[in-house]
């Protein structure tokens, strides 16, 4: 379980994050929504340590993040695998070599165990046969599923995932959104999704957590979203030609 | 401005704080520091080779036109070019020209990771980005540099040789009897503490640029311009100050 209390960030005066207290659960795939420049990328960020809080605290199942040193987070980001937006898979490695690369860092695997492991994420990604092509020979579902693999190779006990189906049709995001499900379930972990993307919410969202100028504005999950009163939530809900189209 | 130069130097102190310690994994840094060498060093080669050649020429024949005086032996031709090409032409020049070269190209890889989220992707997995990243270019620029600029010293001095014999302004005899007159190994060591220098300049200041980009492609391209007209003016600067404590 990741909590954040009373989490506050400022870029300059801009005041982006604003007393956010909220708990993500384990076993379950937490979604962070809201629109562009609400905050939701800040706040994933901050829960990963790639911004620092200016006010409050973040604890990984009682561990508190904000008061660790560098080795600690050090050691606590070997439990953290991250989906980042376009995969950020390093340009200059194959694939096997992206999914290989924590493994090789971190651990004392022989080379023949390291492959086995890279061949295993990849097949549970549903890749195959894709060890030596570059990032620049796959298609965007591929990159974010190799992302995937990479991120998972470690055995995380975290999942973040910044925006998974962004630039991906509709089809392809179905199959990242259910892969993300069962990963969750299966390895039992505690998954954070970002994202503004109403299938995914509809489809994966166990807990919705709905982010308005930067305060935390609703929280419920998939089957209460539709139901709510709140009228900032219905705009951003109902906001596209479908969606108000299947509300009326 | 002025207070730009000073956070841009502290900024860039505390980039090299990060970059100076030790390698998370040995093998890992040994990998990455062959592939600069060949990236940043081998791949040099050619147009260092290329312009030390017809520039130790140039000098040659310039030399040569300009001795009208009978009274001045022609074997100061081998003796001017020698003496250009390795106090200025050689580890000036040709760092200046690696400038060019080798600073767009670490710039703009390390800008293009940087808005890509590949350094993000390092910190989350626990790496240290700067470490992993700038280190091995450094520690390549600085074993390769003087390889390079030993290249290019041979080249000139060879380049202004064929200029003669092409032109007949000087025989064989009197250029290499002017390559010998008086010879200091100390000059060549003098080349190689100024290029050992200029490496380390080229390296961290492009490393910097790079590493500090935020944006996209635009700012990759500026960062990458940026760097090289640093490392330039900061080279010139250097290349005063040195020549000032080693030759008087």
């Amino acid at each position: 379980m990741i909590e954040a209390k009373d989490v506050n960030k400022y870029f300059g005066d801009h005041h982006v994050l604003k007393n956010i207290t909220c708990s993500f659960e384990k076993g379950k795939t937490n979604l962070i929504i809201g629109q562009s420049g609400s905050g939701k990328t800040v706040l994933m960020k901050c829960l990963v340590g790639l911004y620092e809080v200016d006010k409050g605290t973040i604890f990984y199942n009682d561990r508190n993040f904000s008061q660790m040193n560098f080795e600690q987070r050090k050691s606590l980001r070997q439990e953290i695998g991250m989906l980042f937006q376009g995969g950020a898979l390093f340009d200059y490695m194959s694939v096997e070599e992206n999914v290989m690369f924590p493994l090789s860092m971190f651990t004392r695997q022989t080379n023949d165990e390291k492959k086995a492991r890279v061949n295993f994420v990849l097949e549970r990604v549903n890749l195959e046969n894709v060890n030596h092509l570059m990032p620049s020979e796959l298609s965007g579902g591929m990159r974010k599923r190799v992302a995937i693999a990479r991120a998972i190779s470690m055995q995380p006990k975290y999942l973040f995932c910044d925006e998974p189906n962004s630039g991906l049709d509709p089809q392809t995001a179905g199959v990242i959104d259910k892969l993300i499900k069962e990963i969750t379930v299966e390895y039992d972990i505690t998954t954070i999704v970002n994202t503004h993307d109403m299938n995914s919410v509809l489809s994966i969202g166990d807990t919705v957590a709905f982010i308005f100028n930067g305060e935390l504005w609703w929280r419920g999950n998939k089957d209460t979203i539709l139901h709510t009163s709140n009228k900032e939530l219905n705009e951003f809900v109902f906001g596209t030609e479908l969606t108000s189209r299947l509300k009326q | 401005m002025n207070l730009k130069v000073i956070s841009h130097t502290g900024d860039y102190v505390l980039l090299m704080l990060k970059v100076f310690t030790r390698p998370q994994k040995g093998k890992i840094f040994w990998q990455r520091l062959m592939d600069e060498i060949q990236g940043l060093g081998i791949e040099s080669i050619g147009i260092v080779a290329f312009i030390s050649a017809f520039m130790g020429a140039v000098v040659a024949i310039q030399t040569a036109y300009n001795i009208d005086n009978p009274f001045i032996p022609l074997t100061m031709v081998g003796w001017t070019t020698r003496q250009s090409v390795i106090l200025e032409f050689s580890p000036t020049i040709i760092s200046l020209i690696l400038a060019g070269k080798v600073g767009s190209r670490i710039a703009s890889e390390i800008g293009t990771m940087r808005v890509t989220e590949q350094i993000d992707a390092l910190e989350i997995m626990g790496v240290n980005s700067a470490n992993y990243l700038i280190f091995p270019k450094v520690v390549a620029s600085l074993l390769i540099n003087p390889v390079l600029i030993i290249l290019s010293m041979w080249m000139g001095i060879l380049g202004g040789w064929l200029a003669m014999v092409a032109s007949s302004l000087a025989s064989t005899t009197d250029y290499v009897n002017g390559i010998r007159i008086d010879f200091q190994v100390y000059i060549v060591f003098y080349a190689i503490v100024k290029t050992l220098f200029f490496a380390f300049i080229i390296s961290t200041v492009s490393g910097f640029y790079g590493y500090e980009t935020r944006g996209g492609a635009l700012e990759v391209g500026q960062a990458s311009t940026k760097a090289v007209v640093v490392s330039s003016i900061i080279i010139i600067l250097f290349n005063l100050i040195l020549t000032q404590l080693l030759l008087t």
